[in-house]
């Protein structure tokens, strides 16, 4: 117990890591999700297909190689990377990391939308379109809004996913939860005891987290509520 | 074509490897799963608790947490355990049987929550059929409901399969020479990262491309029997 006592602090800060790269990621996601979702909902293969490749490939792919090709994959194009002036971010673990859970949450993400989108039931989108709405705005009052109720929940569980994945930024030198307890466990060979500590604090969070979301779903459909106030 | 500076074969040879565990740890799922939705229906509370614990705590840790806690935390403990007891003992674990057991236990609680949905989707009417026949509730489950549920539960099993075939990239990390683990090997050795990580996300791509082909196959096959409007 006291190995876990002294490494409180440094597994807490480690508990700040995972929430800030998985808020980072769902948040720089979620806001890529919506726009991709459009344009593969889109009837133009020009527009649906590029979309329609990246989330194939980033949901048919482990997340460990994705990232791994972001980090080290990105040393083979260091010449290329160096001249555009980015090499020294990719030389950031935090960075790739960053930047790999981003593009995976935000293909999982855009298939999710898609069937929000494909949900929005057709009558609300006449309607809209009898009061004269189109494009743009037809999307940004009636479909979004719509479909983001509709794929709330199926949303929440990505996020869970992409909290728990978050773990994998430990195997490139990323000091999160599960990075620290490596490290600790690695030194005091305290492994079982530290690794089931991370275990709760991954626990503790997920948890936090699904009643966050519930929270927002229940605000989202308030209007469906009658006469609750 | 295959060749990749002689390391075609390596990469194949962990590929091969990669779908062997998998299988094996989807075998267990599925026994796990049929065991835990047996449990989660039983008429004992402290059974419908212990196995709620269960799902409930798997779903909440990282992949990577519960590898690494069972591949080091495991035999540390039985060695603290058996020294406290006065016979110290020497233990280590094959990182192929711990890697499979561990996704095999982990997937094993997704795969109860696939079943408890299939068994409940199995119309009551028959049950009750069934044992105004004679059957016994073994001889129903094994006749009637298991069956049926198989149906059920095939697109939530084809899910399943396709997120642990993903998942058992995380144990290169116990160094498993499976295809993350070979690609890596690859990578070190020629100083070319991207082309072989590259190259192990294709395979898994087409692992993916397959399994969703067999899966359409197999679900076509078991609705045989289901007539359609």
């Amino acid at each position: 117990m006291d190995i876990i006592i002294e490494s409180l602090p440094r597994l807490l800060s480690g508990s700040l890591i995972t929430i800030q790269i998985t808020a980072l990621s769902v948040l720089i996601g979620f806001c890529m999700a919506i726009p991709l979702a459009v344009l593969r909902v889109s009837p133009k293969k020009i527009l649906s297909l590029p979309v329609y490749a990246f989330t194939f490939y980033f949901r048919g792919t482990p997340l460990l190689v994705q990232i791994f090709l972001i980090y080290y994959g990105s040393g083979q194009f260091m010449e290329i990377l160096h001249a555009a002036g980015l090499w020294s971010l990719f030389q950031s673990a935090w960075f790739c990391a960053v930047l790999a859970l981003t593009l995976n949450t935000a293909a999982y993400s855009t298939e999710i939308f898609r069937g929000g989108i494909q949900g929005v039931p057709a009558g609300e989108i006449e309607a809209a379109r009898a009061c004269g709405m189109s494009g743009i705005r037809l999307y940004r009052r009636i479909i979004i809004p719509r479909a983001i109720r509709i794929a709330w929940p199926a949303y929440t569980n990505e996020v869970i996913f992409l909290l728990q994945a978050s773990s994998l930024v430990s195997i490139i030198t990323v000091m999160d939860i599960t990075g620290v307890a490596r490290e600790i466990a690695a030194r005091s060979f305290a492994f079982y005891e530290i690794y089931i500590f991370a275990a709760v604090l991954y626990i503790i969070i997920v948890y936090g987290v699904l009643w966050a979301f519930r929270r927002i779903e229940h605000r989202l459909n308030a209007y469906l509520r009658v006469g609750s106030a | 074509m295959f060749d990749l500076d002689g390391y075609g074969p390596l990469l194949m040879q962990g590929a091969k490897l990669t779908i062997y565990v998998g299988v094996c740890a989807m075998v267990i799922a599925i026994g796990l799963g049929l065991i835990g939705v047996l449990c989660k229906f039983s008429r004992s509370a402290t059974v419908r608790f212990l196995i709620n614990t269960y799902t409930t705590v798997v779903r909440g840790v990282p992949e990577l947490v519960l590898i690494l806690l069972v591949y080091y935390g495991v035999p540390t403990l039985i060695q603290d355990l058996s020294a406290a007891l006065g016979h110290p003992v020497y233990v280590s674990l094959d990182p192929f049987i711990s890697g499979t057991a561990t996704i095999g236990f982990i997937y094993g609680a997704f795969s109860t929550e696939v079943f408890r949905g299939a068994y409940l989707a199995v119309p009551a009417g028959q049950l009750e059929a069934a044992r105004a026949c004679g059957m016994s509730g073994a001889l129903t489950f094994r006749r009637i409901t298991l069956p049926q549920m198989m149906r059920h539960a095939l697109p939530g099993l084809g899910n399943v399969w396709m997120v642990l075939i993903k998942a058992t990239a995380l144990i290169s990390v116990i160094q498993l020479p499976e295809l993350m683990r070979s690609a890596d090997i690859a990578a070190r050795n020629t100083r070319k990262p991207f082309t072989f990580f590259f190259a192990a996300s294709l395979i898994y791509l087409a692992i993916t491309i397959i399994s969703n082909i067999l899966q359409q196959w197999a679900e076509k096959r078991a609705a045989r029997g289901v007539r359609r409007a």
